[in-house]
């Protein structure tokens, strides 16, 4: 019965009517922010519950999209509002619909002013994000893709740190260079498909140099997202002038689109080429692993550190991916919607200490500790399950990426998890130094326990990452059959291609 | 009752943890010490149930992970290596419980304490039930994570954070050896479960892998990088650093974890291993050597230092070093015996030790001892007797284990096995001089102390002398007790199908036959180690700094620990400091922004005040941008329909 209601546009949209309502009954004054923060908390939290309905009534062993909706838009030319979901797509739309009422939650007392404005941004960040996830339609998802870049960058321009528009341009400049690119190539496809429908394009086979040229532009879209190296530049900027829930869903969600956009399009679409290009995305990941982790390691403000982190995190994501593997295909997502709740509490804890102290330069805190026990544990959780401890969901996606990687090659395999070393050093070095040691500083000493509504948005968190660390079937079953999908169309061009034989050459 | 072993530990930690404060300090004490005595009975009831009854079980709990042919099932398995390794781990953490109630009476934070204690337990009794490669390292990472949070307990001391970091980055860099040991096993075996790779291991021994253009032997490269996982959390000759250093945490904890139990993991996974071993000669000599070295250098480090209890550490080094090499030349019940027995006797010298530093108000500096024997006798008396067990003196448990594993090592007749023969016969002369060295420092001569700290010395309360009998009596007889049943001729009835020894390697069987001058040969250099001990330090208190000062740089590289810590700081500290610095000042800030959004938004800026005209409004601007684009698009959409 349910699967006859448009459940994902109520999902989708539920937020969009919220977000109106808070922009055309909520002043800028003390009761309009009351009101708007109501409005905000019951939206997405009725969102989340609708999505967790999906999520149950989600079928994992029928392959293909569900609850799927569509309707001509523009009639003339074949381009459909298109929306359903698979196993790739759903975990990212509940990770979103969870993400947003702690941001919100968490946004409640340290956001002074123009909240109204603020909530509706939140919400319409929601709406995109879903759309993103549930499009099924090439240029529909773009629409979603690229203007998640505009409320994120308001919410980085006014409500950010003091270098924030820097940041914020910095941060529009990466990624409109490659969604320009992405754009054109798009166009292409429609000129020579006729249709934008994703399910009709995996079908069609272009013919190598074409799939060669579509994918560099999606990859050039993709790869800014992710981010990786080197284009991942922007990332620590944006994080660190960001607002803490900025943060949260920028690491959380936004940077998952890149990963999903491999994992959707560049590689069933064009595989061929996705196997050509394997040996260089192995290569700028490797160097994206060691490279952030290295620089993560001198960082001097926990917002960078952390971000620096994401990238070498990021890393594994695309090694698993092409490593067009079952193990290291689910990997890649497990790490991804892993990656998304343990760096999204990271964030969320970095934000705790620095509503209270108002700085993120890790020298000036030490000893926390000792005032703040319950934060500690926290942030010593999320520490460790950022390091991939065994039992945390962090362990899981990177052990999958690394057991397909060396089916693939390993070699690859040997150099990709030294990351699992140096991913220790530096998260233990920066643990250390904020948390351990005596409280001495007046500062520290003062500092405020968690309050109730600290605590009830990472207990959520909490237990979700270690639920999936100690038992990651229900995600890897939900996956499953659309992993299989990818895995076999690679594995089909993979005996077919002469292409591939030269991406087989073995890149050491 | 397999499942209670296993999760009562964990119970209480979870309740002692969370909710430590509203339970109560003794409440919680008691609870987590109650609890692990229950599982310790427990685990001693299947013990004997076992040895009566050759069945191995395994007990499935929840599948944890499941993609394509990949899959792992938590699960409980319980054959002899499990049963004989729970047994000492529930033993002696049951009395490090009780004794911690008595050395932690002055801590703040008692329940944190024994949580973690609990804690460590639980996660060590997952490693040893593992039924697989990836609940082995679950287990693993998990007693690394307790030893940790114990080595940091104190984390208001710099140092003691310091070590805790150290220890975990060390361990790791063994833990990076490991996992890749288990994905390659996977790729060999397409499994992760010890009794399917074990069936096939005959079959696929001669599959090679090709890495960086060489080919290795898929057997050999599999036991290699699953030994270096060993050797980080045994601390082998290499990785060994973090040890000495993790004495910061509080004794009970070097007792239990950096004694006892966790230490020994490596050696309980080569002897898991042993049928995969048993297809690796290459290894096994690695193996061998690497141990024989780890034994005597850590021996010629004890001799020098001052600290009681880092002296104790090396000397675990040292002996984690035979448990290797008998592994080594395929003697795994040796290294098992030996496991078992100095789980006993060293647990016993640290809370020994630990009773000495609670008497002198917190000394840990031998230096600042002396003169206490008749205060503290009962303590003295045990200290005596943990080192005639760990000197290897007979009837005491370290003389049947330590002999055995040197005459296996004899009868392995191989070159690797010689050479650790040799070492190991040194090793025991330096080992029973620095533990008699360590007895007459402390104890004997004049008092060092303040009056203040003697006036102070007093014999620790009975709930901490307790375990010391108890682990006393371990030290006297666990020795003759499980001597036939480990490593008698019969050794395989007992052990079952846990331990695998091919028919080739002969070194158990023919250790039973050795000339008697290796029998002899270690006890005789034991004995005049002890004698030299007594000259050096009772008969003549000069003679030591006149040798120290006489064989300068030697006395200097060993009391330098051969200088790997300044070798580390150089080789990776620093540089990896370097690097970082170097990739995100010149990487990322000079080269990738400058050229990158910096360059293009200078660039944008230059060429927007060379076409000022333009600028008329900003109307004007965005008007001819947007026409501009539009061209741009037009034409590619039109080339697209044209190609």
């Amino acid at each position: 019965m349910i699967s006859h209601l448009p459940i994902l546009s109520f999902i989708t949209f539920l937020p969009l009517l919220g977000a109106f309502i808070i922009l055309l009954t909520c002043s800028d004054d003390e009761q309009g922010g009351k009101n708007s923060k109501m409005v905000a908390l019951w939206t997405s939290s009725i969102t989340f519950v609708l999505s967790i309905i999906l999520l149950l009534n989600f079928n994992s062993n029928v392959n293909g999209f569900q609850f799927v909706e569509k309707s001509e838009w523009i009639p003339i030319s074949n381009i459909s509002y298109h929306m359903g979901v698979d196993g790739i797509s759903l975990p990212f739309v509940v990770l979103s619909t969870f993400l947003i009422p702690i941001c919100i939650i968490s946004s409640l007392n340290n956001i002074k002013k123009q909240i109204p404005l603020y909530m509706s941004l939140f919400l319409i960040l929601e709406v995109l994000m879903v759309g993103t996830f549930c499009a099924m339609d090439l240029l529909v998802f773009y629409i979603f893709f690229e203007a998640v870049l505009i409320p994120m960058f308001l919410i980085i321009g006014i409500w950010g740190g003091p270098r924030r528009v820097y940041s914020a341009f910095k941060f529009f400049l990466y990624t409109l260079l490659g969604s320009v690119l992405m754009l054109i190539a798009i166009f292409y496809i429609y000129s020579k498909t006729g249709t934008t429908e994703i399910t009709k394009i995996t079908k069609f086979s272009f013919s190598h140099d074409v799939q060669f040229w579509l994918w560099l532009a999606f990859f050039a879209s993709f790869s800014v997202k992710l981010p990786m190296w080197p284009v991942h530049t922007w990332l620590p900027d944006a994080h660190v002038e960001a607002p803490t829930a900025g943060s949260v869903i920028l690491a959380g969600v936004l940077l998952k689109m890149g990963g999903y956009g491999f994992l959707r399009f560049s590689i069933p679409i064009f595989p061929d080429a996705s196997i050509y290009f394997a040996p260089f995305i192995f290569v700028i990941s490797i160097v994206a692993i060691i490279y952030t982790s290295l620089v993560a390691l001198v960082q001097e403000d926990m917002k960078k550190m952390i971000a620096y982190s994401s990238v070498a995190h990021m890393g594994f994501v695309t090694i698993g991916a092409f490593s067009f593997t079952k193990e290291g295909l689910s990997g890649a997502v497990f790490q991804m919607v892993s990656h998304g709740l343990i760096s999204g509490a990271l964030f969320l804890c970095v934000g705790i200490v620095y509503d209270r102290l108002h700085t993120r330069e890790i020298s000036a805190y030490g000893g926390v500790s000792d005032v703040m026990p319950r934060f500690a544990l926290f942030f010593m959780f999320m520490m460790l399950a950022s390091v991939g401890l065994p039992g945390t969901s962090g362990f899981v996606g990177e052990l999958l990426v690394l057991i397909g990687i060396w089916k693939a090659n390993p070699v690859v395999a040997i150099f990709t998890a030294t990351g699992l070393i140096l991913g220790a050093i530096y998260m233990l070095w920066l643990y250390r130094r904020v948390m351990f040691g005596k409280a001495i500083k007046e500062e520290i000493l003062s500092l405020n326990k968690m309050n109730f509504r600290e605590i009830s948005i990472f207990v959520p968190i909490a237990i979700l990452v270690l639920f999936l660390g100690v038992y990651a079937v229900p995600l890897l079953e939900i996956t499953k059959l659309s992993i299989s999908n990818i895995y076999e169309i690679t594995e089909f061009h993979k005996n077919q291609s002469t292409i591939s034989q030269i991406a087989q050459v073995k890149i050491f | 009752m397999v499942y209670l072993i296993v999760f009562l530990p964990l119970l209480g930690s979870i309740l002692s943890g969370f909710w430590g404060r509203k339970l109560g300090d003794r409440f919680s004490m008691y609870l987590t010490s109650s609890l692990l005595i229950s599982s310790m009975l427990f685990g001693w009831i299947e013990f004997i149930n076992l040895s009566n009854n050759q069945v191995d079980k395994i007990y499935p709990l929840l599948t944890w992970i499941e993609v394509g042919d990949f899959n792992v099932v938590w699960s409980l398995r319980y054959d002899m290596l499990t049963a004989v390794m729970v047994i000492v781990i529930t033993t002696v953490s049951a009395m490090v419980h009780i004794y911690s109630i008595g050395y932690m009476s002055h801590d703040d934070s008692k329940p944190r304490f024994m949580s973690y204690l609990s804690l460590f337990t639980f996660a060590m009794l997952m490693l040893v039930t593992a039924d697989n490669l990836v609940q082995l390292f679950f287990g693993w990472e998990g007693v690394g994570l307790a030893s940790y949070l114990l080595i940091g307990f104190w984390y208001h001391r710099p140092s003691a954070h310091a070590a805790a970091m150290k220890a975990f980055i060390v361990n790791r860099v063994g833990d990076f050896g490991f996992i890749l040991g288990i994905i390659a096993t996977y790729s060999i075996f397409g499994t992760v479960y010890f009794d399917e790779i074990f069936h096939d291991v005959g079959s696929l021994s001669k599959i090679s892998i090709k890495i960086f253009g060489l080919n290795f032997n898929s057997i050999e490269l599999i036991s290699i990088l699953l030994f270096i996982g060993a050797m980080g959390k045994s601390a082998q000759l290499g990785l060994h650093t973090w040890l000495p250093d993790a004495m910061e945490g509080p004794t009970p904890v070097s007792a239990l974890i950096h004694a006892a139990t966790m230490v020994t993991a490596g050696v309980f996974l080569v002897c898991r291993i042993s049928p995969i071993l048993e297809y690796a000669p290459f290894a096994l000599d690695l193996i061998t050597i690497v141990g024989a070295l780890t034994a005597i250098f850590a021996a010629t480090i004890g001799l020098t230092q001052f600290d009681i209890k880092r002296v104790i550490a090396y000397s675990t080094c040292s002996q984690l070093g035979y448990m290797f090499f008998a592994a080594g030349v395929s003697a795994y019940p040796a290294s098992m015996f030996h496991l078992t027995t100095h789980a006993f006797f060293k647990a016993l010298l640290f809370l020994g030790a630990g009773s000495v530093i609670h008497a002198m108000s917190n000394e840990q500096d031998m230096r600042k001892m002396g003169g206490i024997w008749k205060k503290i006798p009962i303590t003295y008396t045990l200290m005596w007797i943990g080192s005639l067990a760990l000197a290897g003196i007979p009837f005491f448990s370290g003389y049947y284990s330590k002999d055995l594993i040197l005459e296996a090592a004899w009868a392995a007749s191989s070159n690797s096995g010689y050479f650790a023969f040799w070492l190991g016969v040194i090793a025991a002369f330096l080992t029973a001089f620095y533990s008699w060295r360590l007895i007459f420092l402390t104890f004997h001569g004049n008092p060092k102390a303040s009056n203040e700290v003697m006036s102070n010395v007093h014999e620790s309360p009975i709930v901490m002398l307790f375990p010391l009998f108890i682990l006393g009596i371990g030290a006297v007889i666990s020795g003759w007790i499980f001597y036939e049943n480990f490593v008698g001729h019969h050794w395989h009835d007992f052990w079952g199908h846990s331990i695998y020894i091919s028919d080739n390697n002969k070194a158990l069987k023919l250790a039973h036959y050795v000339p008697n001058w290796v029998k002899l040969l270690p006890v005789l250099l034991a004995i005049i180690g002890i004698l030299t001990a007594y000259i050096f330090y009772i008969v003549l208190p000069k003679l030591p700094s006149i040798i120290a000062k006489s064989l300068n740089p030697i006395y200097k590289l060993f009391y330098n620990k051969w200088y790997f810590d300044e070798l580390y700081d150089y080789l990776f500290v620093k540089s990896f400091v370097k690097a970082g610095h170097i990739f995100w000042k010149s990487g990322d800030e000079n080269t990738i922004d400058r050229f990158g959004p910096d360059g293009i938004s200078r660039l944008a800026k230059y060429i927007s005040s060379k076409s000022v005209i333009l600028q008329s409004g900003y109307i004007y601007h965005y008007a001819f941008a947007m026409l501009i684009g539009l061209v741009v698009l037009l034409t590619l959409i039109l080339m697209g329909k044209g190609i």
